[in-house]
C-alpha cells in the first residue's frame, strides 16, 4: 500500500509532457533538449527503479552466503579460472526461477507457503512448511559457523559473536518499517562487493582469465570430483528458502502486477551481481591458492592473509557479511511463512506488539541456531552435510509446485506462464532437480561418482 | 500448558480444515507432476533411512 502509494505519487508529479499521447512531435527538437529530455527520461527510470528495488536484489545477494563463499573459494583453489564459464550459465538459470515468484507473489498475494497450501491442499503445504523450517534452520546454523569462524580470525570469540549478530538483526527488523530493513540489507549487499577489489590486490592476469575462464571445457576431463562442484555450485545458487523469500518479501513490499517488469529487472541485476561476486571469489583464490586443498572460506582467508594481508581481511569480512545476510533473509523466510499459514500479522511493516508471533518465530529460530554453534563438540561438520541433503527434499517440490502455480489460469490470469516459459522453465528445473538431488545423493554416499 | 496445546491443536485443525481440499485445477499434468513427486521423495527418503541404518551397523 505504502509502496503504491510512493509510486503513484511519484509518476503523477514526474510524467515529461512529451511522454503524454499525441505530444510526440519530437522531429522539430534540437539535439541538446532531446538529450536532456532523454537523461531526464534514464534519471526518473533510475529513480523509479531505486523505489521497487530491493527483493530480488537481496534475495540473489545473500545467496551468497556463508555456505556459498566457501564453495566458490573451494572451486577456485582447485580449479583456478577453468570453472568461470560454468557459473556464467547460472545467471539465467537463477533469473528464470526467481523470475516466476516475482509474478506470483505480485499476482497472488500471497507468500510460497499460503500459495502451496491453497493451491495443492494441506498435506503437500504441511510437507513444505516444515521441511522449509528444518532446511531454514539448519542453514542459519551454518551461516552463524561461517560468521563465528570469520570473526575468530580477528580475535573476537564465538559467545560475542553470536549475541552481536542477534541484537543487530533484532535491531534491524524491529524498526517497524520494511522499507527501512530493505535498505538496511541492500548496505550489507554492497559490502558483499567486497571481493572485488579484493580481486584486483591479487594482480590475477585478465589473459590467462580470459583464455581459461571464459571457454566451456572440463579442467582435467569430466570425472566425479569435477562433477561434485559443480553439482554444489549449482546447490548453493539455486536454495529453496530463495523461492519463500522473494515470494514473501514482494508481498510484503506490496509489489502489484505493473511493477512486475521492474521486479523482473531487479531479480536479473541481483543474479549478474551474485554471479560476479562468484567469480571473483575465484579469480581470487584462483590466482592466491590454486593447487591448496581448502574446507572452509575462513580457511581461504587465513592463507591469503600469509601472502597478502588486507585480501585475507576481506575475505573474512565478506564472509561474515555473507554469513549475516544469509542469516537476514533465512530466518524472515521461516517466520513469513508460518505468519502466512497460521494467519499471525507477519509483516515488517508492524511492530512487536502488533506482530509478536512473527518476531517471537524469528528470535527463537535465530537464537537456537546461534546457540547450537556454541555448544563445545556439537557436529557442526554433520549438520553441514546434513543441510544439503534435507534442502534435496525440499527444492524439487518447491520448484515443480512454481511451475505447476504458474500455470494456474484461474489465479495468475494474463501473468501465466506462456508455453515458452514452461519450455525455459520445466528444462531449468529438470536440470537442478536431477543435479541437486545428485548432489544430495553424493553427499550420503561420498564414494559414488568417484 | 494443556489450554494452549489444546489451542495449538485446534488451530493445526482449523489449517488442515481451510486448505482440505486443493484449488488449483487439477488437470492430468498437475496429477502426474504430483504423483511423480511422490514417487521422487519415497525413493530419497528411502535412502535416507538406509543410510541411517547402515551408519548405525
Amino acid at each position: 500500500m505504502q509502496l503504491s502509494l510512493i509510486r503513484d505519487v511519484w509518476i503523477t508529479h514526474n510524467q515529461p509532457d512529451g511522454a503524454k499521447p499525441g505530444h510526440q512531435g519530437h522531429k522539430s527538437m534540437q539535439l541538446i533538449p532531446r538529450l536532456y529530455y532523454k537523461i531526464r527520461k534514464w534519471t526518473k527510470a533510475i529513480q523509479l527503479y531505486l523505489v521497487i528495488a530491493g527483493p530480488g536484489l537481496v534475495v540473489m545477494i545473500a545467496d551468497n552466503d556463508a555456505g556459498g563463499i566457501t564453495t566458490y573459494a573451494s572451486t577456485g583453489a582447485k580449479y583456478g579460472y577453468h570453472l568461470i564459464w560454468f557459473l556464467l550459465l547460472l545467471i539465467p538459470i537463477a533469473y528464470y526461477v526467481q523470475e516466476m515468484t516475482v509474478r506470483l507473489g505480485a499476482v497472488t498475494k500471497r507468500g510460497h507457503a499460503e500459495a502451496i497450501f491453497d493451491g495443492f491442499g494441506a498435506f503437500w503445504g504441511w510437507f513444505s512448511l516444515i521441511d522449509l523450517m528444518i532446511v531454514d534452520w539448519l542453514t542459519l546454523v551454518t551461516e552463524f559457523i561461517g560468521m563465528t569462524s570469520a570473526l575468530s580470525i580477528f580475535g573476537i570469540p564465538p559467545w560475542a559473536t553470536v549475541t552481536g549478530v542477534v541484537l543487530l538483526m533484532g535491531t534491524i527488523v524491529m524498526n517497524g518499517r520494511y522499507w527501512t530493513w530493505e535498505k538496511i540489507a541492500m548496505l550489507f549487499c554492497v559490502l558483499n562487493l567486497i571481493y572485488i577489489p579484493g580481486a584486483f590486490m591479487v594482480n590475477a592476469s585478465v589473459s590467462d582469465i580470459l583464455k581459461d575462464g571464459f571457454i566451456p571445457h572440463f579442467p582435467g576431463g569430466f570425472n566425479g570430483e569435477l562433477f561434485f562442484f559443480l553439482m554444489a555450485n549449482i546447490g548453493t545458487t539455486i536454495a529453496p528458502w530463495m523461492l519463500f523469500f522473494q515470494q514473501s518479501s514482494v508481498v510484503d513490499k506490496g509489489l502489484q502486477e505493473k511493477d512486475i517488469p521492474w521486479g523482473r529487472f531487479d531479480t536479473l541485476l541481483g543474479s549478474a551481481l551474485t554471479v560476479l561476486v562468484a567469480v571473483f571469489i575465484i579469480i581470487v583464490t584462483g590466482t592466491v591458492l590454486h593447487g591448496v586443498e581448502i574446507d572452509s572460506a575462513s580457511q581461504a582467508a587465513e592463507y591469503l592473509m600469509k601472502t597478502n594481508h588486507l585480501v585475507g581481511t576481506f575475505m573474512a569480512i565478506g564472509l561474515f557479511n555473507a554469513g549475516l545476510l544469509g542469516a537476514i533473509c533465512i530466518s524472515l523466510a521461516t517466520s513469513w511463512a508460518f505468519g502466512e499459514i497460521f494467519g499471525w500479522a507477519h509483516s515488517l511493516n508492524q511492530n512487536i506488539k502488533e506482530a509478536p508471533w512473527f518476531y517471537a518465530s524469528y528470535f527463537l529460530t535465530l537464537i537456537t541456531s546461534g546457540l547450537v554453534v556454541l555448544i563445545p563438540g556439537a557436529p557442526l561438520v554433520l549438520i553441514t552435510l546434513f543441510v544439503q541433503v534435507v534442502a534435496v527434499t525440499l527444492l524439487p517440490a518447491a520448484l515443480v509446485f512454481l511451475i505447476l502455480l504458474l500455470n494456474d489460469k484461474k489465479h495468475m490470469g494474463d501473468y501465466c506462464n506462456t508455453t515458452w516459459d514452461n519450455w525455459i522453465g520445466g528444462i531449468i528445473v529438470l536440470i537442478i532437480v536431477i543435479l541437486s538431488s545428485l548432489y544430495g545423493i553424493s553427499v550420503l554416499f561420498p564414494n559414488m561418482f568417484q | 500448558m494443556t489450554r494452549s496445546f489444546k489451542q495449538f491443536a485446534q488451530k493445526i485443525r482449523d489449517i488442515n480444515q481451510r486448505y482440505n481440499e486443493p484449488h488449483i485445477e487439477m488437470s492430468t499434468a498437475v496429477r502426474w507432476s504430483l504423483m511423480v513427486l511422490r514417487v521422487y521423495l519415497l525413493f530419497l527418503v528411502s535412502l535416507m533411512i538406509y543410510k541411517f541404518i547402515t551408519l548405525l551397523k
